[in-house]
């Protein structure tokens, strides 16, 4: 069948589009804290499709990414767990000045993965049979210094802190408490929250007044002052779109 | 004092658990060894390959098979808390059983050469002089193959020393119990206590250099009176 000039010019056309949308479209290289894994993957996909940049991440602890963005690590955007880290960068002069801002408003929840372990209240903390309680490091990673807060409000601190088992961040934090090796923890609620509810195991939100409030920030490394899809991403984690998917994860904004 | 008293506990714990492995694994690797360097069984050769496996799988395989095995669910874990032992993870004993599989390699390879030099020969003298099989063991196989012995508890000893990934994902960073040497470090990197940091893994570097040039001398010497 000969190929007729009308069909050369519409593959023609479809390969210049794809290759102008290729010399736009960037790669942002994205240090996400550990405990926005699960809303930041949705995230990437949806600012992908919409925006035909690529978003690549890397998961860890705030802390981590800290020493190793001083330490010249080449990523252009952090989403960290707290607003100190941030803050910190920007002093230091290793940001894009003026971009900082909060994307997330983390909530503590102690949760266990058998259903009934943990009531509403939280009594189980006092009253309850378990062998380990797990935190993240509290040194490291602000949800584990939110627990030592609560716990210390709580008055509960000296009697529990010999049964701690420490995560190096959040996610082997909820990596000890979901395969049962403690019986209960402090993890993010994002961890545990399926499209609006807790699905697995039993769980207490922690009232917002028992720790300083997990504001968690986010800020353009100064790196990526001339890359596109950094501001990119960084507009678009404000957007309805994404807010409305931070939202079902349990964060507040 | 360069060193705080955290770090000093964790120094401490690191040199119960390695000398504690390293006993206990020479007891272990012993037959184990044995059994490889004589066998003429169908077995010896995958045997051999699941002893040698730790060597080469990356210690988070191990970390997450054994957290998983010795978790409440897992088959080992029903079985410890059946014996009224409790769950082994975020526990001494835990990173103890760890490091005996993760340093088995280390322990049985040195020994199976080493009883692999001497051959049948020695022994099938010592049994006409009618020396039991313990008998010559003791007498003849000890003696001769002292020098792998001796390769098998330093390495041993200094592989269970730099152990990290294991003991990060099923220790839980306990002091005294399970926070060791490696994952202090890895605390103080992270905390940018860079100065903390530098003294204790300045320390790990003297460590195995001093490690590895003694087992270098003691091969040397060894060969030069062997010729």
């Amino acid at each position: 069948m000969p190929v007729s000039f009308r069909r050369l010019v519409q593959l023609a056309t479809v390969a210049t589009a794809g290759l102008s949308g290729l010399c736009q479209a960037a790669e942002v290289s994205v240090a996400v804290a550990a405990n926005f894994t699960a809303p930041m993957q949705k995230i990437a996909v949806a600012f992908e499709q919409d925006t035909g940049h690529k978003a690549v991440l890397a998961f860890g602890s705030t802390g981590k990414f800290y020493a190793q963005i001083r330490n010249g690590a080449p990523f252009h955007l952090l989403l960290a767990a707290d607003d100190e880290t941030p803050a910190k960068l920007d002093k230091e002069g290793l940001t894009v000045p003026g971009s900082r801002f909060a994307y997330a408003i983390g909530t503590l929840v102690l949760w266990s993965a058998q259903a009934g372990l943990v009531d509403k209240q939280g009594q189980v903390l006092r009253t309850g049979h378990f062998e380990r309680i797990a935190l993240a490091d509290p040194k490291l990673a602000p949800y584990g210094a939110a627990a030592v807060e609560t716990l210390t409000r709580l008055g509960l601190l000296p009697t529990l802190q010999s049964r701690f088992v420490q995560g190096e961040n959040i996610g082997q934090t909820y990596q000890f408490v979901a395969t049962g090796n403690a019986a209960l923890g402090f993890v993010a609620l994002s961890q545990v929250m399926v499209d609006g509810r807790i699905t697995r195991g039993s769980a207490w939100q922690i009232p917002a007044d028992l720790h300083t409030p997990i504001r968690q920030d986010a800020v353009i490394l100064s790196n990526a002052k001339d890359n596109a899809a950094a501001a990119a991403l960084a507009a678009y984690l404000r957007s309805d779109k994404a807010r409305a998917i931070i939202r079902a994860y349990g964060y507040a904004l | 004092m360069p060193f705080s008293p955290d770090d000093l506990s964790a120094i401490w714990l690191t040199l119960k658990l390695a000398t504690l492995t390293t006993a206990l694994l020479l007891v272990l690797a012993t037959p184990l060894a044995w059994w490889l360097a004589r066998t003429t069984s169908r077995w010896r050769a995958p045997l051999g390959a699941v002893v040698t496996l730790p060597l080469v799988l990356p210690p988070t395989v191990l970390g997450f098979y054994l957290l998983v095995t010795l978790g409440p669910h897992g088959w080992i874990g029903q079985l410890t808390q059946f014996l009224g032992l409790g769950t082994l993870p975020f526990t001494f004993g835990g990173l103890l059983l760890a490091s005996l599989i993760y340093s088995l390699p280390f322990a049985v390879q040195p020994l199976q050469n080493a009883f692999e030099a001497i051959g049948p020969r020695p022994l099938e003298v010592a049994a006409t002089l009618r020396a039991t099989p313990l008998d010559a063991f003791f007498t003849v196989v000890l003696p001769l193959s002292r020098r792998g012995f001796v390769t098998a508890g330093i390495l041993t000893f200094a592989h269970t020393v730099g152990e990290f990934g294991v003991v990060l994902m099923i220790g839980g960073n306990i002091p005294d119990k399970t926070r060791v040497v490696s994952t202090q470090i890895y605390g103080h990197v992270e905390a940018l206590a860079y100065t903390q940091a530098h003294w204790l893994a300045g320390s790990m570097v003297l460590f195995s250099f001093v490690v590895l040039l003694g087992l270098s001398l003691l091969n040397r010497r060894h060969t030069r009176v062997m010729p």
